[in-house]
């Protein structure tokens, strides 16, 4: 039960992550595409400028989680998928950096160089998460040793380069509508039609991938056995109209809120379709990790789930009332600060 | 090299960058929140203009501490997967802890901080100056917690195949974890106010905004003389735990290899790591070595040579180090001494100003050297007497350990000159009117 309750929390900290850092990767992969100007690209940066920190961090947490509650898949998942987290990492650092170093000295060469980082930065860590996410629904070769044997390159199968594509275009409709809410006259137009033109390659895809999954990997037979769970993937495609219906009438919150309740259910979707696994082995169902066999004792799993009830909550409290705070349009270079 | 070797260079070229950039978080952040205090408690502008100018240096670098900060986070399942698997159970809990009571609250704030100016009150804006300078010293309690267990195990049972966790109030009341927290942060302070003394001696020497480095110097100084003194007292606390808890490195930080009482301690000493003896020993200092690691001029130190060749750590670069620490720890509070002396007429003292220019490196390689000593010195272990350092790599290729390496150092040294151009240009700048 207990080990059940920390597969969830986990599965709602990668769901939470790739809502929030979705609309900063978004929006730095759009920069080189709808920006226009210098003013329009520092709206940009801005407008994810308070928050990709503190986005940040849920992917720190969910490392972390997944370290505290279930040691022997943290190693392996992550000394497995080794090359391609170092990539990720290091997009990720650039990214950051660019943010606070971009405007501090006036000069293009300065300014491009940073810019060309924080767009990589965003378009390999969406792409990387989603080839890693759809390989782990897939599985890996893992052996009894509980060693991934696989190599960076055989991630980079069809089915895993599908999910990248689809990561990319949803945090890029997810990226669109947020730049939707901060910036004003044309940009915002602009972030409006780009989201308009995207939400259908986002139907394709996500439609595609379902399929893909449903013939390449087990995930469904959850769904199968318990029916009421589809009702997960009737909120993801519930969340992806409300995307489009509130963007037709000009609501951007409400349209953001439709495609972060969209991810966040794609997210649940893959995990809940794993449990009990975390990570499959395609060699041999034995050796996969499971919830019951990789987790920590349940001393800890108590302790832990004490501390995540209480701060949890908490961080989703002051992230919010900080969104709520920030998430206001841009007016004029008096709003920028980087 | 062996995967072992580059795993180890990895991290420490990681840990290390990082650390170059933590500290003064740590510090700087605590003083910029006090003057922010001051400027919501006075309405005077020259708190305002204070906060900002040593915020925006503050900002360059929390950004580079921030993003190398990620890579640390995953370290352990990369390149130390079984050390990983084998201690997850109580390490991973301390280090989630760390994440989810301190980064959200240190990474939403500096967010709020940062765009909040106009926004928030003066008041509201120096409670999110401290809420980023709580929650980046609670970061420090819960990883130096998390290196605690490393350095003495504590609270834990064997089952299973690994350490599971049996008390959790012994992992987070470890004596060791609570000196070395008291010792970084200690420490930490003394970068902060040795960084703010250096820039505003460079300016005050050239005559710029002088009440405003008068007053910057002046705060650092009362908070650098303070922390200088613990860091020095507790140091030798410290010290004291060190030869109870994990005897080789003691004698390893002294390259002291015959046991025996009454152990001098030589000013002047050269190592021989593979002669098992030193080249070199002269103005030797009877008794000191017993008296700083037991306070007894006559108890009995163990030398290196009665610790078995395999559980000893490397003795040169631990020897290097600790002295170099020491040596850097008794230079700062002389240095911070004749500044309290002189407070009031510091721009009489042009030669004392410079110094202080060049003494903002100081901190900052005494932390490095002190963290060298506390980890080099735990070899072989990676959890002191529990788990080797060569048992708990990854499986992984040399080739992609080999790979990472070149490509964080390559990455971190663009970074790292980068930041420090910017930190120049906008220390030598000055404050702009705010």
């Amino acid at each position: 039960m207990l080990e059940t309750i920390w597969f969830l929390l986990w599965g709602v900290l990668w769901a939470v992550y790739f809502v929030l850092d979705g609309f900063d990767l978004g929006i730095g992969t759009l920069m080189p595409f709808l920006a226009k100007n210098e003013y329009e690209k520092r709206v940009m940066y801005n407008a994810g400028g308070p928050f990709w920190d503190g986005n940040e961090v849920w992917l720190l947490s969910a490392g972390g989680v997944t370290f505290a509650a279930f040691p022997q898949a943290y190693a392996t998942m992550f000394s497995g998928l080794y090359s391609a987290l170092m990539l990720l990492l290091f997009a990720l650092i650039l990214r950051g950096v660019s943010f606070e170093f971009r405007g501090k000295v006036e000069n293009a060469t300065w300014k491009s160089v940073w810019d060309a980082c924080q767009v990589a930065g965003s378009f390999l860590p969406a792409l990387l998460l989603g080839v890693a996410f759809a390989n782990l629904f897939h599985g890996l070769p893992i052996n009894e040793a509980h060693v991934n044997t696989g190599g960076l390159f055989d991630l980079l199968n069809p089915y895993g380069l599908l999910g990248g594509v689809f990561f990319v275009a949803m945090f890029c409709l997810h990226g669109a509508l947020w730049l939707s809410i901060r910036a004003t006259g044309e940009l915002k137009d602009r972030a409006m039609a780009t989201a308009c033109k995207l939400w259908p390659a986002v139907l394709v895809l996500v439609l595609a991938f379902l399929a893909y999954t449903f013939v390449n990997t087990k995930l469904f037979t959850n769904y199968l056995a318990n029916p009421h769970l589809f009702l997960i993937l009737v909120a993801a495609v519930a969340g992806l109209v409300m995307a489009r219906v509130y963007l037709a009438q000009g609501q951007a919150w409400k349209a953001w809120g439709g495609s972060a309740v969209f991810i966040a259910c794609v997210a649940l979707f893959g995990v809940v379709g794993l449990y009990p696994a975390i990570l499959i082995s395609t060699l041999n169902p034995a050796w996969s990790l499971t919830i019951h066999n990789a987790s920590s004792s349940t001393l800890t799993l108590k302790i832990m789930l004490g501390v995540a009830l209480v701060f949890v909550p908490l961080v989703i409290g002051y992230q919010a009332w900080s969104i709520m705070t920030f998430g206001k349009p841009i007016n004029s270079e008096h709003d920028l600060e980087y | 090299m062996d995967v072992l070797m580059l795993s180890r260079l990895q991290f420490a070229a990681a840990t290390m960058f990082h650390f170059l950039f933590v500290p003064l978080t740590l510090g700087i952040s605590v003083l910029i929140a006090c003057m922010e205090t001051a400027y919501a408690r006075t309405g005077k502008d020259v708190y305002k203009r204070m906060a900002k100018f040593w915020g925006k240096l503050f900002l360059i670098n929390f950004t580079l501490g921030v993003v190398t900060g990620i890579t640390l986070e995953f370290q352990f399942g990369t390149n130390w997967s079984r050390y990983s698997a084998y201690v997850g159970d109580i390490f991973g809990s301390l280090l989630a802890i760390e994440a989810t009571a301190a980064f959200f609250l240190e990474s939403t704030f500096i967010g709020v901080w940062h765009f909040g100016w106009d926004k928030l009150s003066p008041r509201a804006h120096a409670i999110s100056a401290w809420l980023v300078a709580g929650a980046s010293n609670l970061s420090a309690v819960w990883i130096l917690i998390a290196n605690g267990f490393m350095q003495n195990p504590l609270g834990y049972e064997i089952r299973n195949g690994r350490a599971e966790l049996t008390d959790f109030v012994a992992v987070i009341t470890n004596p060791w974890a609570w000196n070395q927290f008291v010792h970084t942060v200690s420490a930490s302070f003394c970068v902060a106010t040795f960084f703010i003394m250096g820039i505003s001696a460079w300016h005050l020497l050239r005559k710029q905004n002088v009440e405003f480095f008068q007053k910057s110097f002046r705060l650092a100084l009362y908070v650098g003389m303070a922390s200088t003194a613990i860091v020095v007292l507790q140091g030798h606390i410290h010290g004291n735990l060190v030869a109870k808890l994990q005897p080789a490195k003691l004698a390893a930080m002294e390259a002291h290899w015959e046991t025996q009482t009454n152990a001098p301690m030589y000013l002047l000493q050269i190592p021989d790591e593979k002669g098992e003896k030193n080249l070199v020993e002269a103005l030797p200092v009877p008794g000191l070595l017993s008296f700083l690691a037991y306070n007894d001029f006559n108890a009995e130190v163990k030398g290196l040579r009665d610790f078995p060749a395999a559980d000893r750590p490397p003795v040169s670069i631990t020897f290097l180090a600790f002295r170099v620490m020491v040596g850097i720890g008794t230079l700062m509070p002389l240095l911070m001494l004749f500044g309290l002396l002189k407070r009031d007429e510091l721009t009489s003292y042009p030669l004392y100003l410079k110094a202080m220019i060049w003494a903002m490196p100081l901190p900052y390689l005494g932390m490095q050297a002190g963290w060298a000593v506390t980890e080099v010195g735990r070899q072989p272990w990676i959890v002191y007497g529990l788990m080797r350092t060569s048992d708990a790599v990854s499986p992984i290729a040399a080739s992609q350990a080999g790979a990472s390496l070149v490509a964080m150092v390559l990455l971190y040294t663009l970074l790292g000159a980068a930041g420090a151009y910017l930190m120049f240009t906008f220390a030598r700048k000055g404050p702009v009117d705010a």
